[in-house]
């Protein structure tokens, strides 16, 4: 076998391997030790630390008011998502149309337009119908670039599912509701969560077409950072990167927990 | 029996509908826009395949896209490989450093080069202290700064399909191979390499796709200087109005795209990725 490399060349690439791994991690890193400078501009801190530039993102009302605005468009665009997905999904499931194929595909369509097209494609809407910067608009916004991503979480969750617990469930009387909800739906609650999880990191994210969309009265958490970024290179963009990752991190490993107790506990 | 309208019909097509209401039907306008802004004919088109600007930035746009793909695709290979083959360590090691940049967000990850690579920044910086150089490098707004973050930010989506493939294969074949006295080398080439093909090329598809209609890390480090053919569409359409060059422009990038998604669907079977 070769996964026991005991020549120079299999040295060689192990690692060149370690080398890529830590090029992906670097600019992660690097962002770090420039959040504690206690100069007014981007520096690396010379033993002399401090904390001021994480405190507008307590104190400084456009921050705060970002932060909120991103909250707000994530958990509601995140729930309407997920129920979308999973209303597909268990359409599908139950149904099995001949024409299963087409629809999924629209449903994927924008995960595979390039995000500057759909952009393009939301603003034309959007301007006819005067949702551009509306909180209504950038949450539709958000349904339309990250349900897609939620429709392929449910439809693995349903192709998991045995088509014999619809049998099960019809013949002991229950209805096409009931079962829907009290049998189907209980055994989803993985899914589901992944497929809500995902809407809302990637809703959170958000950059590439929130851009296009949003600006004036909605500004969300990335927009502000974009906005920063082209004006001046600021240490409180540095600061609430690292907050960014700090959250971020969190939420993986803590997710990567509980999928892990979900193995356990077999379901 | 015909298809009767029930609970489940309604929530399958939900989803559709809405998509056809506020994506299918607005790109249908875009094409519209394209050919009668300002005004009808298809003089955007003419504009596209002729104009000096929008063939440099095309021209541009496309040999990034090029570099970035196969730089990502060779190491996306590399780290597929360890990930899948690697010692339990070594496998802790790839997956942390695929999954944390996975999640953080683009804006961050072009954030970290620019840190990186600035004037003042932390390489610039440590080669002048140790005397490397005696000014600093001019390294963001160049095209390798645009390079260099795209591949950062691209090569965990090229490592999922290459990995997927890689996990499929039944190691009994290497070992044959191994048994019948070839060297790890000969296995290499000619008989795992040819088995990921169908993982390598969706990876170069999919990085291809994403890599030309990227839009924050080469606006970020490209600095306005670098531009390729989303801010190009961007510049276009809100900062010059020029609705139906922008509009035009945009079909062109969905034409590619669609072309390559075909390619991606006769040459390999993506079900087999997702396994």
């Amino acid at each position: 076998m070769m996964r026991k490399p005991r020549n120079l060349q299999g040295w060689l690439l192990k690692l060149a391997a370690i080398l890529t791994g830590l090029f992906l991690l670097m600019p992660l890193l690097a962002v770090i030790p420039v959040t504690f400078t206690p100069k007014r501009f981007l520096s690396l801190p010379k033993g002399d630390w401090s904390l001021r530039h994480y405190r507008p993102l307590l104190t400084d009302e456009a921050w705060l008011a970002s932060i909120s605005d991103s909250v707000l468009v994530a958990m509601a665009s995140s729930v309407i998502a997920t129920v979308l997905a999973t209303a597909f999904a268990l359409g599908l499931w139950f149904r099995q149309p001949r024409y299963g194929g087409a629809l999924v595909g629209l449903a994927l369509l924008p995960m595979a337009v390039p995000p500057v097209v759909s952009a393009v494609i939301i603003y034309f809407l959007q301007a006819r119908i005067g949702l551009i910067d509306t909180y209504a608009g950038l949450i539709l916004t958000h349904v339309i670039m990250v349900t897609p991503f939620a429709v392929i979480v449910m439809l693995t969750a349903t192709s998991r599912l045995d088509k014999s617990l619809e049998l099960a469930s019809r013949n002991l009387g229950a209805s096409r509701l009931q079962t829907t909800f009290w049998v189907v739906l209980p055994n989803l609650k993985f899914g589901l969560f992944s497929a809500w999880f995902l809407s809302l990191v990637l809703s959170w994210e958000e950059i590439a077409v929130t851009l296009f969309v949003s600006g004036i009265d909605v500004i969300t958490l990335p927009k502000r950072i974009w906005d920063g970024l082209r004006l001046n290179v600021d240490p409180i963009i540095a600061a609430v990167s690292v907050i960014l990752m700090v959250l971020t991190t969190i939420a993986i490993v803590a997710k990567a927990l509980y999928e892990h107790r979900k193995d356990k506990s077999g379901s | 029996m015909a298809a009767r309208l029930n609970i489940h019909t309604i929530a399958m097509w939900l989803l559709p509908a809405l998509f056809l209401a506020v994506y299918l039907a607005p790109l249908l306008g875009i094409f519209g826009w394209s050919v009668s802004r300002p005004e009808p004919g298809a003089q955007n088109y003419v504009r596209m395949l002729t104009d000096a600007d929008a063939l440099n930035i095309m021209l541009r746009t496309a040999r990034v896209c090029i570099l970035v793909t196969l730089t990502s695709v060779l190491m996306a290979y590399l780290l597929a490989y360890h990930w899948v083959f690697g010692s339990p360590a070594r496998k802790l090691f790839m997956e942390l450093c695929i999954f944390i940049p996975f999640w953080i967000s683009v804006l961050i990850r072009a954030f970290g080069w620019v840190v990186i690579l600035r004037n003042k920044g932390i390489l610039n910086e440590t080669l002048l202290s140790i005397g490397a150089i005696a000014e600093p490098l001019t390294l963001v707004r160049t095209e390798f700064s645009v390079v260099l973050g795209m591949v950062h930010f691209l090569v965990p989506f090229a490592v999922f399909p290459i990995a997927s493939i890689m996990r499929q294969i039944d190691s009994r074949v290497l070992l044959a191979s191994r048994g019948m006295g070839a060297s790890p080398a000969f296995t290499f080439w000619n008989v795992f390499l040819p088995l990921t093909v169908s993982g390598i090329l969706a990876s170069v598809i999919i990085v291809f796709v994403f890599a030309l209609g990227f839009f924050i890390t080469p606006a970020i480090l490209g600095g306005g200087k670098i531009v390729m053919i989303a801010e190009y569409i961007y510049i276009q359409m809100f900062q010059t109005s020029n609705w139906g060059f922008g509009a035009a422009l945009s079909i062109g990038v969905l034409a590619v795209v669609a072309a390559m998604a075909g390619l991606l669907f006769r040459v390999i079977h993506p079900e087999r990725l997702v396994k």
